[in-house]
């Protein structure tokens, strides 16, 4: 795959989110709350970017900013090159319900006092995709896409497991035909066994459509499973973003490494590996650490980490699609490279 | 927590104000006290010299404030129909309220935690569906009604309580006894409401507590049922019995007015009433303001005990 | 592609509301107490039908204990006490479910709003409930009902103003809580209009609850305008109402020697108030989500 083939559907420059705390007997703002700081990334047609990080990471706010849920404190979103008002869905005009969003709450997402059917038509027909008479046939052909039988339009969503609301959810966000599927950690709360079901059905679905999707997530290796390019986040920042396959064979960043060492590999025979293990906890965002914001956990760390902060940029000895916010990324490559040799 | 208490009764304030303004508003609406003066015997100059004189000529917001700026003085006004000072006539009234309902509602509770806690723990047994049938029946009714048919079974019928008033006119009346007899059937009656109310209350949040998962625990460790109740779920079941409290706690103000009026008993209500009925603003006004402080002090008092009582509640 | 997956087989699709009802069904008193109330609310109705008498006519001697002809006697002036008592029941419950109507819709959309929009529309809202709260209740009533002409139609706008701030304050916690959930996001993010996402996604879920407390407001309703007209300040005669029907007991002689003038509209309301109030009950068990399915 080459850059300068794809065109960019959505471009998110720059893109911050705070949030005040407020305390006090008069409450008044005595800080903020660094959700996400300084995010910039390009989603290309058609691609999965899949968003992974601890919990605390900034990336679910990077998906409500991008659906316009919240409104970024700076920053800009591009959706083929255009501007996407950054206010409330409602303010976007028609461009609003070009992108669309799949929760992780598989059972808050549903309103149980609707039938599935209503929940799929309402959104169709209040933008007039369909008309009263053709919304039967429209949500049946839906949920036929995702895989459940045309009788599931009458029932209630108590009805469905966990697995089969996930696949309603998927259906109403393509019911309005959106170029960015936003999925929130689509799979977290299913059984392991469900997940990989999910997981082929957004596949399977993009192969057909060609969907885009932004993918977030905590687990490694679902993230990887569906996704063509991989961002880290840690502390509301992007550490890392790499092709998917790169991400996990050529680790530059030492979160990221750390990262990948601690998913499980079942493989006996690499027990012994040199694993880089973490330390401590996720410092508070309120007052997030000077200079690198992993320096207090990061093995490689020196002087230079507490005071400056790194840009995210290529390296040398990497592909140009391969950028990396680390000093020391070269060094760290450089040395991992003589280890292995 | 001494911050915590600041906050509350900071926030308070406003409410107080508010409350006391909204009063003020609503009163002049109903009209003016002189127009319940005239007569044949009152000129017109006369009435027009006495509106001047209370103020009543001007606008009602005015007269909100100058009421204010007297009430932080101390200065509660005086009563337009009786020319006392309001602080005198609610303090003259105040002891029967407090002794009539406060007896009520301590009544109420003592009836009512030990029959609740009964009816939880025993859901759906015969002894439940009595307690609960009998608490909907004092709930639902009317006051003047169960006081009627009491007067009519013990004073009427029996001959063995007097109708209505707090002591035995002309001579021997007056001792604790005799008080004690005006007092049984209006302390029944609004026993009766406050219990069955009450009843309810602790037997729904009892059943809460019993459904919790560290009872079972408790059960599956084979600790008796007695101590199960008593230790585990009676401490828990202590904050809504304080919440009812805190909302009952102005109705030792406010909550007896049609008892009191049925049975002629000399309280707060029979002032009230009679002060509505004459449009006596400055009487109106000071209960009001009474029963106002007595909701937030009652606020106030169940988040505090809250705070005692549960130990997870944090005080920001 | 994944195959067509096969549903739970087997009963009938049932909505959130068949379920309630089916519930609702299975107590006993509850049940009971409906079709008593129906029955009353029936006899109300068809009042004019059912008796001979007129209510506000002269139709018999003064004071007359029951009889064939009166079944309930007639009243101080002479009118037949079972018609007016029939009226009577009418006007209560009026009274009854006016006032709930008014007091309902009036929390119902302050509550949406409040709880919705939050921020300073949140912040006013809440303090005036807390002030309407903070009232003592039967003070604002008397008071009110000082000021207006007592009359059927302010008493009921009086106790509808009462009673709203208890079903403003369950809405907006409602509100509250199912603005965070993802089906309301997914509406955001869908593009609906506001009023889409108020009415026809939150409300459905505060129905329930709502409906539980109304029956509640229904009952104390009916007590107050009961209170209100024994007091002399509610629905005025010559209109029967059961609370001024017991007014006339307020005397010593009717006390004691004419039950048949106080006692049937006493039972009357205490039967009311208490049928609803088991509906209310039975309501309650029947949309307690923990009891559900």
């Amino acid at each position: 795959m080459n850059d300068t083939s794809r065109t960019i559907l959505l471009q998110a420059n720059g893109l911050c989110k705070d949030y005040p705390v407020r305390q006090g007997i008069i409450p008044h703002t005595v800080g903020s709350i660094k959700a996400v700081e300084d995010v910039n990334f390009a989603l290309y047609k058609g691609e999965t970017l899949g968003l992974v990080g601890e919990s605390g990471s900034g990336k679910s706010t990077v998906g409500r900013l991008l659906v316009g849920l919240e409104a970024p404190t700076a920053g800009q979103v591009l959706l083929n090159g255009q501007p996407l008002g950054l206010q409330r869905p409602r303010g976007r005009g028609n461009q609003g319900t070009r992108l669309q969003m799949v929760f992780q709450d598989t059972f808050s997402s549903l309103n149980p006092r609707k039938r599935v059917g209503d929940i799929l038509t309402a959104p169709m027909r209040y933008h007039r995709l369909v008309t009263p008479k053709t919304a039967w046939r429209e949500a049946c052909r839906l949920l036929e896409m995702v895989g459940l039988p045309a009788a599931a339009y009458e029932r209630y969503p108590h009805e469905f497991s966990g697995g089969q609301r996930q696949r309603i959810g998927l259906a109403r966000a393509l019911s309005l035909k959106p170029e960015l599927i936003i999925c929130d950690e689509p799979v977290s709360a299913l059984d392991v066994s469900i997940q990989a079901q999910i997981l082929n059905l957004i596949r399977d679905l993009q192969q057909e459509m060609g969907l885009t999707y932004l993918f977030i997530g905590h687990g490694l290796a679902a993230v990887h499973y569906v996704s063509h390019r991989i961002a880290v986040m840690y502390l509301g920042r992007i550490v890392e973003i790499a092709p998917a396959q790169a991400l996990f064979t050529m680790p530059a960043h030492p979160y990221t490494k750390a990262l990948c060492d601690a998913a499980p590999v079942a493989d006996p025979a690499l027990r012994g590996r040199e694993r880089t293990v973490l330390a401590g906890e996720i410092p508070s965002s309120i007052q997030p650490p000077t200079g690198c914001q992993f320096h207090p956990r990061c093995p490689h760390a020196q002087a230079l980490c507490a005071r400056v902060q790194p840009q995210l940029l290529p390296c040398a000895s990497l592909p140009p699609d391969h950028l990396t916010a680390c000093h020391f990324a070269e060094a760290l490559l450089g040395k991992g490279r003589e280890d292995a040799v | 927590m001494m911050r915590y208490i600041l906050k509350r009764v900071l926030i308070a304030i406003p409410v107080l104000i508010g409350i006391t303004m909204l009063d003020y508003l609503i009163m002049s609406l109903a009209g003016s006290p002189l127009s319940m003066m005239t007569g044949p015997r009152v000129s017109q100059a006369a009435l027009e010299a006495r509106a001047v004189q209370l103020g009543l000529n001007q606008p009602w917001i005015l007269q909100y404030f100058t009421w204010l700026g007297q009430l932080l003085q101390g200065n509660w006004g005086y009563s337009i129909r009786t020319y006392q000072p309001v602080l005198t006539m609610i303090s003259a009234n105040l002891g029967p309220t407090l002794l009539l309902m406060g007896t009520s509602m301590a009544l109420g509770f003592v009836i009512a935690i030990p029959v609740g806690v009964y009816s939880a723990t025993h859901q759906y047994a015969k002894g439940d569906y009595a307690a609960v049938t009998l608490s909907f029946l004092g709930t639902s009714i009317p006051s003047f009604f169960l006081a009627l048919i009491l007067v009519y079974v013990f004073t009427v019928r029996l001959g063995w309580l007097p109708s209505g008033g707090m002591v035995t006119l002309g001579g021997g009346g007056g001792d604790a006894l005799d008080v004690a007899r005006h007092m049984v059937m209006p302390t029944l009656v609004l026993t009766a409401s406050l219990a069955g109310s009450n009843i309810r209350y602790i037997r729904s949040s009892m059943l809460e507590i019993l459904r919790q998962d560290y009872l079972r625990t408790a059960k599956a460790k084979g600790i008796g049922r007695y101590l199960i109740i008593n230790k585990h779920a009676m401490r828990n079941a202590l904050l809504p019995i304080i919440t009812v409290a805190g909302m009952e706690l102005p109705m030792l103000i406010g909550g007896a007015v049609i008892v009191e009026q049925v049975f002629s008993w000399p309280g707060l209500g029979q002032l009230t009433m009679s002060a509505i009925m004459s449009r006596d603003y400055p009487v109106i006004m000071g209960v009001s303001l009474l029963s106002a402080v007595m909701v937030v002090v009652g606020n106030l008092v169940t988040d505090i005990l809250y705070a005692v009582v549960d130990p997870t509640i944090q005080l920001k | 592609m994944a195959q067509p997956m096969v549903l739970t087989a087997g009963r009938e699709s049932r909505g959130y509301f068949g379920t309630v009802a089916r519930r609702f069904m299975r107590h006993r008193l509850g049940m009971v107490s409906l079709c008593f109330l129906t029955v009353l609310v029936l006899l109300a109705l068809f009042a004019p039908l059912l008796t001979p008498y007129e209510p506000n006519k002269l139709v018999g001697k003064f004071s007359e204990p029951p009889s064939l002809q009166h079944l309930l006697g007639t009243d101080q002036v002479g009118r037949d006490v079972l018609t007016r008592l029939l009226y009577a029941t009418r006007i209560s419950l009026l009274v009854g479910f006016a006032a709930t109507g008014i007091a309902t819709a009036v929390g119902v959309v302050l509550g949406l709003v409040s709880g919705y929009f939050g921020g300073w529309v949140d912040m006013i809202i809440m303090r005036f409930t807390d002030m309407v709260m903070s009232f003592p209740y039967i003070l604002l009533v008397l008071v009110a009902a000082a000021i207006f002409k007592p009359g059927l139609w302010n008493i009921i706008l009086i106790l509808g103003f009462v009673d709203w701030p208890g079903v403003a304050r369950l809405v907006r916690g409602n509100v509250l809580s199912l603005r965070e959930t993802a089906f309301v996001k997914a509406d955001i993010v869908a593009g609906m209009p506001t009023r889409h996402t108020l009415f026809s996604e939150i409300l459905p879920n505060t129905i329930a609850p709502i409906l539980v407390y109304a029956t509640s407001v229904v009952a104390i309703s009916i007590l107050d305008e009961a209170a209100l007209s024994f007091l002399g300040m509610g629905v005025q005669p010559p209109t029967a109402s059961l609370g001024n029907m017991l007014n006339g007991a307020q005397s010593l002689t009717v006390l004691t020697s004419k039950p048949w003038l106080w006692a049937p509209p006493g039972v009357m309301i205490v039967l009311l108030v208490l049928s609803i109030n088991f509906i209310g009950d039975a309501l309650r068990d029947a949309v307690d989500s923990r009891n559900i399915r």
